[in-house]
């Protein structure tokens, strides 16, 4: 069959199950893009390539497909690399097609030329510039199968337009060969012997699950884990949503703003198992006093994760989901019952800390922002998708809204990328049409890609916006506050637009409330509206996200409400 | 924690952008990079690159497993150690006074080195060996005046087991 390179990619983008791409044309991808309005693909016309690749991202991280977004050569391709570092930190399988110009162009500071695979070296799992026409396929098939396989990560593959227009005989369904490649899914089960005599020795065990759990699709077999053996199981952000979050064993987000008994059982420990999580400095503070009373048995697909920050006992290279699933096969021999009088004096004492510190906030006069999330899990159930944008509420996000499942917390958890949320909230609404998809942001970090909501409007995305207008970057206002000595350097942000006559300007509804009694009926109704909808909360400008540990200090160093 | 120099020999794709992606490894991660060889081998598709690089324990634990993650590395080893052949190469233009020839050609002797090129004033000399002969070397010809000199990183294959 002889195609030419735009065709081949529509051929392997529906071998590969893609029906929706995020994008943004330009010169470079006319031939792309002329293709695929011929497809049953259906192409999501953002308005701004940082925002195409989010929008893929979201997708990813609700459906757990590899999510696709196609951007043009240059500035094209440069406004995706935030999304493309993005994806990368947290992990999330991206295939991003970037045009290029014509392969005797490169190197000439062509028009529109950007040397894209030397910019995103660094933040992709693997990129490529494909050379020729016949090696397209195989560049294709093997972006797919590495974007996916092993830990995941956004590949990027950059065409160049005469790539696009050349033609050469294409052989569907090409199998990948990699000799170099070969992610280790299998554990070692000597070492899974270890654990499970660990486990079944502690008297104060604690699971430690991160964004691998749920990337693995192992969060049933965590659940039997930690259910069976009696083992409270503290997350990572990443993590939220890979264990229940109002089953008793739960012990909330652990690290800079984790529950204090996150942070106490943590650092009282004496068996902490990491799965899925890579031991970042936003968890551990102080690496010298982080779990220093236990034995660390760290689970992860990828090497490099292991050993990297914290010293481990028992490192097990393999796949989360089959790890856990091993590991519960070995308990199921053991004598479980005995567990239940070993572990309870800890268990009493992670109870006791939960009684004496909760998660907490002060009413006042004004709205406070984590009365906003509250109501917002209690109308909504927990049934909503929330995205976040980054910072204080992303924050609150994590604490005050519950996740029981793996897959309705989506946010930039390593890059921590102010304005992710509404194009993530995007990609996910396109995943679930029907799902109530919810945007927790900050009037900061919404400016960031405003313009989306065009996006969300035109494709009749229903997606809701709820803004906790502080009307300050509140995060680092906080830090300013807490370190600074309050001298609040360009965090202050009082010329906002007004974000009810800004929805209004893209065709979507605004609503606002001011007051605390106005928070149910504003959320009530902006939920129940059919379309998109920003909801404007104007809340107490200076309220902080606590607990909070400073950055370097140990993490059971809290400063609490 | 000591550092200590570790010589790492990986087996790479020989494709355009791969010690881009090797060398960035190291820059963006601050690993240090004491010498670089690369060229191809027997296989024209496959290239051998050997870095030298100081670090302690963990970071070359880390070092290996974030070059093994890179998906043109196809083989990693350390070198490091007697089970190893390691070998530099050194080209030195060295001032030879009539004076110091003499003594410049008994160096030369006596550490087996060639004299590649001669002119009125100077020899340009070609030396192979370990990394400390080759020091040794350069600081025995100091004395005369080293002009220029151009030196290769070190090289290293796994001697066959017997």
């Amino acid at each position: 069959m002889k195609l030419t390179g735009a065709q081949i990619l529509m051929e392997v983008l529906k071998e590969e199950g893609v029906d929706s791409i995020f994008g943004f044309p330009g010169g470079a991808t006319i031939d792309i893009h002329d293709h695929l309005e011929r497809t049953d693909i259906r192409h999501y016309l953002v308005r701004h390539e940082q925002g195409a690749v989010h929008a893929a991202d979201g997708f990813a991280r609700v459906t757990g497909k590899v999510g696709v977004a196609l951007v043009t050569s240059g500035p094209g391709a440069t406004n995706a690399v935030t999304g493309i570092a993005t994806a990368y930190m947290d992990s999330i399988p991206l295939v991003i097609i970037s045009g290029q110009v014509p392969t005797h162009l490169i190197g000439n500071d062509a028009f529109q030329e950007v040397d894209i695979v030397g910019i995103t070296r660094p933040c992709t799992k693997h990129n490529y510039l494909v050379p020729s026409v016949e090696e397209l396929p195989r560049i294709l098939k093997e972006a797919f199968h590495i974007a996916r396989s092993g830990r995941p990560g956004p590949v990027l593959v950059d065409i160049p337009k005469n790539v696009q227009q050349g033609t050469t005989n294409f052989k569907p369904k090409q199998k990948v060969k990699l000799k170099s490649y070969n992610p280790t899914y299998k554990p070692n089960s000597k070492q899974l012997r270890k654990v499970v005599d660990l486990i079944m020795a502690a008297k104060r065990p604690v699971i430690f699950a991160g964004g691998g759990v749920i990337l693995s699709k192992g969060a049933e077999e965590l659940t039997r884990l930690a259910r069976s053996a009696r083992i409270p199981v503290t997350m990572s952000l990443m993590g939220l949503g890979a264990f229940p979050g109002s089953d008793p064993l739960s012990l909330g987000m652990i690290g800079m703003h984790g529950t204090y008994r996150a942070n106490m059982s943590t650092s009282e420990c004496d068996l902490l198992i990491g799965i899925g999580v890579r031991f970042d400095d936003r968890v551990t503070g102080k690496t010298d006093s982080f779990a220093s009373q236990a034995e660390i048995v760290h689970i992860d697909i990828d090497p490099t994760s292991i050993r990297k920050n914290v010293p481990v006992s028992i490192p097990v290279v393999g796949d989360c989901k089959t790890t856990l699933e091993v590991i519960n096969s070995f308990l199921a021999e053991e004598d479980l019952d005995k567990l239940t009088d070993s572990r309870g004096p800890w268990l009493d004492q992670i109870e006791q800390w939960k009684q004496n510190y909760k998660l907490a906030y002060i009413q006042e006069a004004e709205i406070k922002p984590q009365y906003v999330v509250e109501k917002l899990y209690e109308l909504t159930r927990g049934d909503a998708i929330i995205t976040t944008e980054v910072g204080q509420n992303q924050m609150w996000a994590a604490q005050f809204y519950h996740f029981d499942r793996p897959g309705y917390f989506v946010t930039s958890g390593g890059l921590g990328t102010m304005g992710f949320g509404l194009p993530a909230a995007i990609g996910a609404q396109v995943a679930f049409p029907d799902a109530l998809v919810v945007d927790v942001a900050g009037d900061g970090s919404i400016q960031m890609n405003i313009q989306e909501m065009a996006t969300a409007v035109q494709y009749k995305l229903p997606v809701k916006v709820v803004i906790l207008n502080n009307c300050y970057l509140g995060m680092v206002r906080q830090w300013q506050e807490l370190f600074y000595e309050k001298r609040y350097a360009c965090t202050c942000m009082d010329h906002a637009p007004d974000f009810v006559k800004l929805a209004e300007a893209f065709g979507a509804v605004g609503l606002r409330a001011t007051r605390p009694d106005e928070v149910e009926t504003v959320l009530r109704r902006g939920l129940e509206t059919p379309g998109p909808v920003i909801m404007d909360f104007r809340v107490a400008k200076e309220e902080c996200v606590y607990p909070m540990v400073p950055a370097g200090a140990p993490i059971t160093e809290m400063l609490l409400v | 924690m000591t550092e200590e120099k570790h010589i790492l020999t990986m087996l790479v794709d020989n494709e355009p952008g791969v010690l881009s992606r090797i060398v960035g490894l190291f820059s963006g991660r601050g690993f240090n990079i004491e010498s670089l060889c690369v060229a191809e081998t027997i296989d024209p598709h496959v290239s051998r690159i050997t870095i030298v690089t100081k670090a302690n324990e963990p970071l070359v634990e880390q070092i290996e497993k974030q070059l093994r993650k890179l998906i043109n590395v196809i083989k990693l080893r350390d070198l490091t150690g007697s089970g190893s052949v390691q070998r530099e190469m050194a080209l030195i233009c060295v001032r030879a006074k009539p004076e110091n020839r003499d003594e410049i050609l008994r160096i030369v002797d006596i550490f087996r080195c060639k004299v590649v090129d001669v002119g009125p004033e100077y020899y340009i000399i070609e030396a192979t060996g370990t990394a400390d002969k080759m020091k040794a070397l350069v600081n025995l010809l100091k004395p005369m005046g080293i002009k220029k000199i151009a030196r290769t990183g070190t090289i290293a294959l796994f001697r066959e087991p017997h």
